[in-house]
């Protein structure tokens, strides 16, 4: 039954994602219904944090000029946290390079950078699904003529009903808003 | 940038009113636009000023109220009171008297009041896509009778006539402006255009924080720069575009839908 949903709201064009729900607020982006797959290959949705609060950025795997940075940072945010928050914490990384990131490659970095993927997830998505993620995160990124990129950085936080709470474009150290907020989160335990 | 954006939207409120002759019937279709290389307003890599363009097909006019309101139909969760606010901002299909479809009067002009998302599921709708920056470049720069005019000053003047019109005119019917070299009509003096890849125009008047050693905003060569500083119509669409966000909607920014060339 859910399955023939799925397939008629695609046939439909909808644009609202199949697990997106009533209750999501309007500006969740959890409404956007895109395709990811994990470093280990399975399949994901956009929600696949839903009730936690999400550190989300975007990102290319093959980068080797700023983009190590992104980690760092996503790394000093979560050690400026208490302990309670840090295991609410999840963080999404989305590569904006499908052709590359492999499910593969994205392992590949998890494994070199000591990623702790129970909480952490690495993903790629079409060429598609990566303009419409951008767009809602407001990363600007530009594929260049040497298959490089260039990308505006940005480090988002989403509630666990998937609203952006903050957005920042600091790399290299943790942001005092994005903690601020992160700070007014409620937590369950 | 803001002020940038301010004279781009005063000049385009004036585009409103298309100068040349209309044609008797709205244009109807696709056009097929064969492949070109030709020099972009936007490199695409410092040093490289020409981009190549693989054949497509572009509709000849921009999408019409009437065309959206369709869509709107078939597919509600488009419909004003129910799109997701993260999708479009609370401007949009404002000018509608309901939330199902435009005034009679207004049912023939070009849609605006649509977001890039909005934009992006119609044309998706229809099996289509929004056109490229590059490709919207490459048959905006036809004039009636070349596919590149624009070293043409008649050409030229005629489009900063376009802007220089007053903006309380309304929107001409789409489709009854002149053809260009492609039979595609409308790409100037009507509305702004949204394209696909929106979130790529990186200019450099968004590279603000350069300054500021902390605050690395561009991962690899940075912001783009601009060429052709004297294609004022080029750089008016581009300032536009790159102020705009994916979920704002604008009284002035329209859309047209594209595939790929069919392969022969």
């Amino acid at each position: 039954m859910k399955r023939w949903l799925v397939a008629l709201g695609l046939m439909l064009g909808m644009q609202s994602a199949p697990w997106a729900r009533d209750s999501d607020p309007p500006a969740s982006l959890y409404h956007l219904d895109v395709a990811l797959t994990d470093q280990s290959g399975q399949a994901r949705g956009l929600d696949l944090y839903r009730g936690h609060p999400v550190l989300v950025t975007m990102f290319y795997a093959s980068c080797k000029a700023t983009c190590p940075l992104i980690v760092d940072t996503l790394r000093a945010t979560e050690r400026a946290l208490t302990p309670g928050q840090r295991k609410e914490l999840r963080v999404l990384m989305i590569s904006i390079d499908p052709a590359r990131d492999t499910p593969q490659a994205l392992q590949q970095l998890a494994t070199e950078r000591h990623i702790d993927t129970t909480r952490w997830t690495l993903v790629q998505a079409d060429e598609n699904a990566v303009r419409g993620i951008a767009a809602l995160l407001n990363v600007q990124y530009r594929k260049l003529p040497g298959g490089e990129f260039s990308h505006s950085t940005v480090v988002a936080l989403l509630s666990p009903q998937g609203e952006v709470l903050a957005s920042s474009g600091k790399l290299g150290g943790a942001d005092p808003a994005l903690l601020a907020k992160l700070a007014s989160q409620p937590i369950d335990n | 940038m803001t002020r940038a954006l301010l004279i781009a939207v005063l000049w385009l409120g004036a585009a409103a009113q298309a100068a040349a002759p209309a044609a008797a019937t709205p244009a109807q279709g696709r056009a097929r636009v064969p492949g070109a290389t030709f020099a972009t307003v936007l490199p695409p890599a410092p040093g490289q000023k020409t981009v190549t363009v693989a054949p497509f097909e572009l509709d000849r006019s921009p999408v019409s109220n009437a065309d959206y309101a369709r869509f709107v139909a078939s597919h509600p969760q488009w419909r004003r009171d129910r799109v997701a606010r993260v999708f479009a901002d609370a401007g949009y299909l404002r000018h509608w008297p309901n939330g199902t479809g435009p005034a009679a009067a207004n049912a023939k002009q070009p849609v605006t009041q649509v977001s890039w998302f909005a934009a992006k599921a119609y044309c998706e709708a229809q099996n289509a896509r929004l056109p490229t920056w590059y490709e919207w470049e490459l048959v905006g720069a036809a004039g009636s009778q070349v596919p590149d005019a624009r070293n043409d000053p008649a050409w030229r003047q005629q489009i900063l006539d376009w802007y220089a019109r007053p903006a309380s005119a309304p929107l001409p019917e789409a489709g009854r402006g002149p053809a260009n070299y492609y039979g595609i009509r409308d790409l100037h003096g009507v509305v702004w255009e949204w394209v696909l890849d929106l979130g790529s125009m990186m200019v450099s008047g968004d590279n603000r924080e350069q300054g500021d050693p902390d605050v690395t905003k561009f991962c690899g060569s940075g912001a783009l720069s601009m060429e052709q500083k004297d294609n004022y119509a080029m750089l008016m669409r581009i300032a536009t575009l790159s102020s705009m966000q994916a979920s704002y909607t604008s009284s002035s920014m329209g859309f047209r839908c594209a595939t790929d060339a069919a392969t022969k």
